[in-house]
């Protein structure tokens, strides 16, 4: 074990898996010399040379799609996107290609070909840089979707992503690059795709959150806690698989949850999750799950962007207990309007 | 994988050829016919009248060396050694297509084979080829020395030519040095629109230009030509020396689709090109070089005729798929 950031950690388990497999490599944009703008990178070209290790031109779409054939006919390449939000650039690769050609080619095709990169919010980058992408990815069958929100699951996810034998979009979040934590550096730690990770046990709320979230959450729980509120955190780690036993069983003991996530409200993967537990948990919900985002129009002003008090004010301020029964409908007019 | 120094079209050549030319005729004009009888749906595209381009590109390749092909892309898969049956089955949409069924036409793919697949989205296959021959470089520069790495063509047509992805690609393989040969199979038109109002050049080859690589254009309809093109840029790919780009003229004698009403074109210009049947022309080829009697020709067309018939009967008379597999095969 030792005690690393998450960039850290990535890059660490991208090395030990280039060294472990040949047929491991990583293309993208300015990841050889510059090392990724986050240092993802930093020095992978010196011990695995330009041919392991490529620049590519700024060409999202012909670079992905190379990652594709590249795959098909043998490598395990690992493709960088500068930003997440460029995927939207390269979107009939990721979609109409990277995503169908397992099933359309009846199954055929084995396809290890990791897509990663950061997004979010938390850097000033503005409208086109600080997106949160992972919802269309979930939308489109033959994806898989990693969150992480620590370094240990950073290198446990990431790992398992690279020796998964199809499609990886693996969502890192820049203002997570610095987070330190404890890691297992064993050449073989994973974390499995669809275990989603109970941080914290409780029993009257079912906080559910992705990337930042995750610890705005715990922070949260802690106030909760004072207010004699025993909330239960989960971050289900991937999306796809998700891990719907885990937050089933919990919203059926604590009969509330509220997703939370820096995504879009509408259509999120917290609309995914809040639709999918009503189906499995009705009988146990004492009020609807919420979602809680970031503020739609947050990012598109700078000034607001270090802010996390939205989650922390929207439910510390008010006690959970109350907050889920009497004042539902007050509290969720609320939430609706911040999306406005 | 083949090595293409001294390949000549030679009466073995030609032969093979010929028979591919005719297979790929008899299986589309199978396929519009079952069409037509209403017994297989969906998109259909078929390439009457282009088919030297796939049989005398892919006789230069074995089943290591890759093709991304297009939504015209049933050519591209027999020349790259499906057998007719399966790819009927797959266009039918049975259970034993080359996918299971799960293809259909506008995806039909052979991977063991390498062919990466037949492509609905236009230019959606260039970089995936691209990426084959990444692949081939990096695990295989070893053989460049013997002009014997594995290479990857990518077909497209000239309506793809105008993707921005297309020219991504193309810069992408000029840089790294792929093993790559763009083929453009040039017919004049993206569905409806002629070239003239959609491209900017006359010749799409020259955009080669753009990304420092050898180009050429070639008649798409004389085997010979479009041999010659070939044999130097799968020679230069199998070296290491890098892609390049061809360029084939032809023309679909069919339309874009099999429900196209054609009305963005004369019949006079297609009876001018059925004039110009790429069959009728090696045929003639041959026998004037002595390749073949009319008797071994004419053996060879029988035989690619009853291989189609015999096609649409596997086809039809396969199973559908069970309903019960449709979720399978998303994930490995």
């Amino acid at each position: 074990m030792s005690i690393k950031t998450y960039a850290q950690a990535i890059k660490d388990v991208i090395a030990e898996e280039m060294r472990r497999d040949d047929r491991v490599f990583i293309m993208g944009e300015d990841i050889a010399e510059q090392g990724g703008i986050f240092g993802c990178t930093r020095g992978l070209i010196d011990e695995f040379g330009p041919d392991r290790v490529r620049n590519t031109p700024i060409s999202e779409s012909a670079f992905c799609g190379a990652g594709l054939g590249a795959a098909c006919a043998g490598m395990r390449p690992i493709v960088e996107l500068m930003y997440m939000d460029f995927t939207l650039v390269a979107m009939d690769q990721i979609i109409n290609q990277i995503a169908k050609t397992r099933y359309i080619f009846g199954g055929k095709a084995v396809i290890p070909l990791v897509i990663r990169g950061q997004q979010g919010v938390g850097r000033g980058n503005a409208a086109t840089h600080s997106q949160s992408m992972e919802a269309i990815f979930m939308h489109f069958p033959g994806l898989k979707v990693a969150m992480p929100s620590d370094a240990s699951d950073a290198a446990g996810l990431l790992r398992t992503a690279i020796r998964d034998d199809n499609p990886v979009m693996f969502f890192e979040h820049k203002a997570l690059y610095t987070s330190k934590c404890e890691v297992d550096d064993s050449p073989d730690f994973t974390v499995p795709f669809g275990k989603a990770r109970i941080l914290r046990e409780g029993k009257d709320i079912t906080l559910i959150a992705t990337h930042t979230y995750v610890q705005k959450s715990l922070n949260v729980a802690d106030k909760l806690a004072a207010e004699g509120i025993s909330a239960e955190v989960i971050d289900p780690r991937t999306l796809v698989p998700m891990d719907w036993d885990t937050m089933t069983s919990s919203v059926a003991k604590t009969g509330r949850a509220v997703v939370v996530h820096e995504a879009h409200r509408t259509a999120g993967a917290g609309a995914e999750i809040a639709a999918e537990l009503s189906e499995r948990a009705f009988k146990y919900l004492d009020s609807p799950i919420l979602r809680l985002e970031q503020r739609r129009a947050r990012f598109l002003s700078i000034s607001v962007l270090k802010m996390p008090w939205y989650l922390r004010n929207r439910i510390s301020t008010t006690p959970a207990k109350k907050l889920f029964t009497e004042r539902d409908a007050a509290v969720l007019a609320e939430v609706n309007q911040i999306d406005t | 994988m083949a090595g293409t120094k001294g390949v000549r079209l030679d009466r073995d050549k030609a032969l093979q050829i010929y028979e591919t030319m005719n297979d790929i005729r008899c299986f589309e004009e199978k396929a519009l016919s079952l069409f037509e009888a209403n017994k297989l749906r969906g998109s259909v595209h078929l390439c009457i009248g282009e088919e030297a381009i796939p049989a005398t590109v892919c006789s230069f390749l074995d089943d290591s060396d890759y093709i991304a092909s297009t939504h015209r892309g049933h050519g591209h898969c027999i020349a790259k050694g499906a057998g007719l049956d399966r790819a009927m089955a797959e266009l039918m949409g049975k259970a034993t297509g080359y996918c299971k069924g799960k293809g259909g036409s506008m995806h039909i793919a052979d991977l063991e084979r390498g062919n990466l697949g037949a492509n609905a989205i236009v230019g959606g296959g260039v970089p995936i080829a691209v990426g084959a021959a990444l692949a081939s470089k990096m695990m295989h520069a070893d053989l460049a020395e013997q002009g014997k790495m594995p290479v990857a063509v990518s077909f497209f047509g000239d309506g793809a030519s105008n993707q921005g992805v297309v020219h991504e690609s193309m810069n992408l393989a000029s840089v790294w040095k792929l093993p790559v040969i763009f083929v453009c199979e040039n017919n004049g038109y993206g569905i409806s629109v002629p070239q003239w109002q959609s491209t900017s050049v006359k010749d799409i080859s020259v955009r080669g230009a753009a990304y420092d690589m050898p180009h050429a254009t070639a008649d798409g309809n004389k085997v010979p030509d479009i041999f010659k093109a070939v044999s130097k840029a799968v020679d230069r790919a199998r070296h290491g020396e890098g892609p390049t780009l061809l360029e084939f003229k032809t023309y679909r004698w069919l339309g874009h689709w099999t429900g196209d009403p054609c009305v963005y074109r004369t019949r006079e210009e297609v009876e001018e090109w059925k004039k110009r049947c790429p069959i009728k022309f090696m045929r003639s080829y041959m026998t004037e070089k002595g390749f073949a009697s009319d008797k071994e020709l004419d053996e060879i067309e029988a035989r690619a005729a009853a291989a189609a018939d015999h096609a649409a009967e596997f086809a039809l008379s396969s199973p559908e798929p069970d309903p019960a597999l449709v979720l399978e095969d998303v994930f490995n």
